[in-house]
């Protein structure tokens, strides 16, 4: 099974990425800003990280630099998954190494699509 | 809402001659569901109202019911794999076969909003270094009018940019204006869009390499559906291929179609393919 670590401050929104990301068979770990999921990643490197841009501590951009930055034995493959829903914020993020990029609101058709052009299913 | 039988048979009566869709009994919720705005525009307030006024014979309200049944659910890649496999396999395989002639025409012949002949220009874009030279035509058809003006326009909604379409695409592709996605010029200048009902003869009067009609003749009645891929047999060159979607087959249809063995999912013009089928076909594509 794949590990997903979805990190956003919305806990609802947490609840509603979690329901479908376990239906596409991942194992699932929360996080609610960038720096716990930095030490999250620290102990147990995912497989696949579903990441907000707006949220306080640390942002989403912020913990991609330091993710990206890090010698790890594993590259995640990283989902960006805000409502910034412009070109800029889009070029941004994949310039930063994200490998895809949601526009909130997502549905479940949005995330297959996502995991399917990362290769994850 | 209410529906008396000599209702429902008008309407299931209007829909197989407009546009060959089957309307089974179990499926007459889909009146109430997909007319609800049409009856609003029209004042009426029940099915029954409308079918009357059909019986007066108003060929406007006709096409109106016609077009607001229509299901023009698509997104961008379909799918996917009949997208890698046009790629891989059927692109380089057709170009072979047309080298002298560089010429390659594909038609999309139910494009609904344009996402689908659209993916194949992205993917005709990708592949331009080895299409120097060629003359690609995509041409898509689609029924409804409504459809076709969307497609036309080019430009899609937050969540249609995310159906299929993949970021580095997106990026590509499109620039954002207000809220819609517009698709580039050049690669919406690939596409020729046109009206054509795939229950009536065709117009065109020069074949296809390829053919993508998917989800469409699934919503036909089994002789309609047989009538439609005999047009589609004669627009289709003896060696192009022919996709349907994902859920359909040409189940009773042997004579005109069998599975492609080099490319999952297309089909190619069966190899029996009697004379007095092709020029029913041909007479069919030439009126
Ligand atoms: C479900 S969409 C499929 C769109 C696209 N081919 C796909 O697979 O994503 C079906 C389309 O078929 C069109 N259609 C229905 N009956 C038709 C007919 N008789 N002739 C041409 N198009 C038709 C509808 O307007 C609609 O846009």
């Amino acid at each position: 099974m794949q590990s997903c670590l979805i990190v956003d401050d919305s806990k609802v929104i947490r609840k509603v990425a979690r329901r479908i990301l376990e239906d596409f068979d991942f194992s699932i770990d929360e996080a609610g800003d960038g720096q716990q999921a930095l030490e999250r990643c620290g102990v147990d490197m995912p497989d696949v990280i579903f990441l907000d841009w707006n949220m306080p501590v640390m942002g989403g951009l912020q913990f991609l630099e330091h993710l990206r930055a890090r010698e790890t034995e594993k590259r995640p493959t990283v989902i960006f998954c805000t409502t910034e829903n412009d070109l800029d914020h889009i070029r941004i993020a994949m310039d930063a190494g994200a490998d895809e990029y949601i526009m909130k609101p997502f549905d479940r058709d949005i995330i297959r699509t996502k995991l399917q052009q990362v290769g994850l299913i | 809402m209410s529906l008396s039988e000599t209702s429902f048979c008008r309407f299931a009566d209007l829909l197989d001659r407009r546009v060959g869709m089957k309307l089974a009994a179990e499926k007459s919720y889909l009146l109430g569901a997909r007319l609800g705005p049409l009856l609003q525009r029209e004042g009426m307030n029940s099915l029954d109202e409308l079918a009357a006024a059909l019986g007066k014979g108003s060929l406007r309200l006709e096409a109106e019911v016609a077009e607001a049944m229509l299901n023009n659910e698509t997104f961008f890649f379909r799918d996917r794999v009949p997208f890698d496999q046009f790629r891989a396999t059927l692109l380089p395989r057709l170009m072979a076969a047309r080298a002298a002639q560089r010429r390659l025409r594909i038609w999309s012949a139910a494009c609904s909003t344009g996402q689908e002949p659209y993916s194949l220009a992205m993917i005709l874009a990708e592949e331009a270094s080895k299409l120097a030279g060629w003359s690609i035509e995509i041409v898509a058809t689609d029924i409804s009018r409504h459809a076709l003006s969307r497609a036309e326009a080019g430009a899609y909604s937050q969540f249609e940019v995310q159906r299929g379409l993949d970021t580095p695409r997106l990026v590509k592709y499109f620039s954002k204006e207000g809220d819609r996605w517009r698709l580039s010029d050049d690669i919406r200048r690939r596409v020729r869009f046109e009206r054509a009902n795939l229950t009536e003869p065709l117009r065109f009067t020069d074949q296809f390499d390829l053919i993508f009609a998917r989800n469409v003749l699934m919503y036909f009645k089994p002789e309609r559906k047989t009538e439609a891929l005999k047009r589609l047999r004669a627009s289709l060159r003896a060696d192009g291929a022919l996709l349907l979607g994902a859920a359909e087959t040409i189940f009773g249809n042997k004579d005109l179609f069998a599975p492609d063995p080099s490319a999952v999912g297309y089909y190619r013009p069966a190899a029996v393919f009697s004379s007095a089928a092709r020029n029913e076909g041909r007479m069919a594509t030439q009126s």
